[in-house]
């Protein structure tokens, strides 16, 4: 073994040189990643950027002299704290958006932001600004609904132009919630309660309503339905029905025996009782 | 050194004197023992006789028997990592040592290659599941996917394969169980508080990888975003009808996976789900009030609807019950008539008291006290629940 080491020697030195340098001057760029090589503070070349022509992989550089800084590739994210926008009509909405971008020329982005946070703060305010602009411009019920779609198409144009300042692209910017703020919801919360109350105060009427129809539309053909049984013969129906009513009216049910009947003599019912004369 | 030696030898042999239990090893027993030594004795010649030193390593046992240890006797055995390594201690662990080859080489060599090379072939051999796809990045750079089944691949540092479901449904639930009630604003400025489930799985893993920083946070957000946005194109009672809900879940899921085709996500949406539609905790008496009334309105219309058979069925009856009397009394009119009319008069006045005027010029003169006793004792007669009347009902 020692006689190898003395033999071979130099030989061992060049390799661990070599190893040496290797691992200084190599670096790997994955595929998640995009990086600028910058030597003395100037950019030279980058890797792996989006329509760029090198892919991810293992590359070299000139060791203490280039530095490499290393880039988020994919789709980044850009939120955005909930904001108090005013609406054309004056009302007020708490809005929370997001934005998404990804860094399509990392020299620039190296250069005027630094590093992707940089980036974010920079479009932070401008993404505030320019969707209180856009919104301030609509009026509430258009904010809520179909035109947001068209307001955040501007907003996005609007941060785009801004954000490739910083090497950026701005892929998307979506509105994740429009809420109310805290007296508007009050007061939203009131007109739903006096909305349903409404409605439960126009069901009890309806419902009264049809019942009362429902009452006449029955008399009315009951009414039609002895009209046309006892039309038929309305004297024997006279007869018929004070029969009937006698019966109910001096039934013993109904008090009959506290009634004093004082009979005439010419009663038909006595025609019989006086003989005959 | 030497010096050092001689002092201490001579302390040594100051303490143990001639009996040393551990006698002489050179000399014979009987020499060693019975020798006399002075205490100006040299020191060379007791060298070799003195009994042996215990402390001394067995090997070093030559010419100086009785040198007293130093403290490279002490270390000579002991290897680098501490005094376990060899030399004393119980049998087993203490005295581990590398088992050696036969040639009396160490195994540590082969140990250190074979760690190694199982390593390597536990890196380069992936068993992908059937619900999994693996990504392959071949230094940094992404070159293919695995599809399941057994794979192979250049081993660790070279080539790095990332295996995940992409079959397997996943699910968030919005909003998460932690956070508070959200409330969504409707179409018509009302709020909802809704909660819903996506369902996904993932499409294109290379995308899913190296497209969008946080796949999952992105989900949620563009699942958000479409609910918001779809709920706010809804009226408030739509949200809350079951066809209303569909018509929603489908628009947030071709909306969601618009949003996520367009970031290249490679995510599948495979369905939203509303949970839960409810009015907002603090309108929600009124909510109720309204379907308390609904049944307050068809509790009226059914009480309405009951008085309506009750009365026609009556009207029905009677008029049945005065055409079959009809017909009857068409055929002897004159007798029927009277019949019914003595009928009824009986029924009414066996009950009735009766006073019969007969005389024409008697007065009638009407004993109305009397009539109020008779009544009076009817009435306690009537309040007596053994007296039975006769019902005069019907003809």
């Amino acid at each position: 073994m020692s006689t190898f080491v003395q033999d071979h020697r130099n030989t061992l030195i060049v390799i661990g040189l070599a190893i040496i340098a290797l691992m200084l001057s190599a670096y790997v760029v994955p595929e998640e990643e995009q990086a600028v090589v910058i030597r003395t503070g100037e950019p030279i070349g980058t890797v792996n950027t989006p329509n760029g022509s090198s892919n991810a992989g293992i590359y070299l550089r000139m060791p203490f002299v280039d530095s490499v800084r290393r880039i988020e590739k994919r789709l980044l994210d850009l939120e955005m704290n909930d904001e108090e926008v005013l609406s054309a009509d004056q009302q007020r909405l708490l809005v929370n958006a997001y934005a998404r971008f990804r860094i399509v020329d990392p020299v620039r982005m190296v250069e005027r932001a630094g590093t992707t946070d940089g980036v974010r703060n920079a479009l932070e305010p401008i993404l505030n600004s320019v969707l209180r602009q856009e919104l301030g411009r609509r009026t509430f019920q258009s904010m809520l609904t179909a035109e947001r779609g068209s307001a955040l198409a501007n907003v996005r144009t609007n941060l785009d132009r801004q954000a490739r300042q910083y090497g950026a692209e701005v892929v998307d910017v979506k509105i994740m919630r429009t809420d109310l703020p805290e007296a508007p919801l009050q007061s939203a919360f009131r007109r739903m309660e006096s909305d349903r109350e409404r409605e439960a105060r126009t069901i009890r009427a309806q419902g009264s309503r049809d019942a009362r129809i429902i009452r006449a539309d029955a008399d009315a053909e009951s009414a039609s339905i002895y009209a046309d049984a006892f039309g038929k013969d309305p004297e024997f129906y006279d007869f018929y029905r004070a029969m009937q009513s006698y019966d109910a009216t001096f039934a013993a049910e109904n008090g009959g025996a506290e009634s004093n009947i004082i009979l005439s003599p010419d009663n038909e019912y006595l025609r019989q009782f006086r003989g005959r004369r | 050194m030497r010096t050092l030696d001689g002092f201490t030898n001579r302390i040594w042999l100051a303490m143990a004197g001639k009996k040393s239990p551990w006698g002489d090893k050179n000399g014979g027993p009987g020499r060693g023992s019975n020798e006399p030594t002075g205490d100006g004795d040299g020191k060379s010649g007791d060298k070799t006789r003195g009994p042996r030193n215990p402390w001394l390593p067995p090997g070093s046992s030559g010419n100086d028997g009785r040198r007293s240890p130093n403290i490279e006797d002490i270390f000579k055995n002991r290897g680098p990592e501490g005094p376990r390594r060899s030399g004393g201690g119980g049998p087993g662990g203490p005295n581990f040592r590398f088992p050696q080859r036969p040639g009396g080489k160490s195994w540590f060599p082969i140990a250190v290659i074979g760690i190694i090379a199982l390593g390597l072939v536990a890196t380069s051999v992936h068993l992908v599941g059937p619900q999994q796809q693996a990504v392959v990045k071949t230094l940094g750079n992404f070159t293919r996917t695995m599809e399941p089944g057994l794979n192979f691949s250049a081993p660790f540092p070279i080539e790095i394969v990332d295996v995940e479901d992409v079959q397997g449904v996943r699910t968030e639930r919005i909003p998460g169980s932690d956070s508070q009630v959200k409330l969504i604003l409707t179409g018509d400025q009302n709020l909802v508080d809704l909660s819903y489930i996506v369902r996904w799985n993932i499409s294109d893993l290379a995308a899913f990888k190296f497209n969008v920083v946080d796949p999952v946070e992105t989900v949620k957000e563009a699942a958000e975003a479409a609910m918001r946005a779809s709920v706010a194109e809804t009226e408030l009672d739509e949200t809350f009808s079951g066809q209303g809900r569909a018509a929603i879940e489908q628009d947030v899921r071709e909306r969601m996976q618009r949003t996520l085709d367009s970031y290249r996500a490679g995510v599948r949406v495979l369905g939203v789900e509303i949970e839960k539609a409810d009015p907002p905790a603090q309108v929600v008496d009124a909510f109720r009030d309204v379907q308390v009334a609904e049944q307050n309105a068809d509790a009226n219309r059914n009480q309405a609807r009951g008085y309506a058979q009750q009365v026609l069925a009556q009207a029905q009856g009677e008029a049945e019950a005065f055409d079959k009397v009809y017909e009857e009394y068409r055929l002897a009119p004159e007798v029927t008539r009277q019949r019914l009319y003595y009928e009824t008069m009986e029924r009414v006045l066996s009950q009735t008291p009766k006073t019969i005027v007969e005389t024409d010029n008697v007065t009638p003169y009407l004993p109305l006290p009397e009539i109020r006793r008779r009544a009076d004792q009817s009435q306690q007669q009537q309040q007596r629940p053994s007296t039975t009347v006769t019902a005069p009902e019907g003809q």
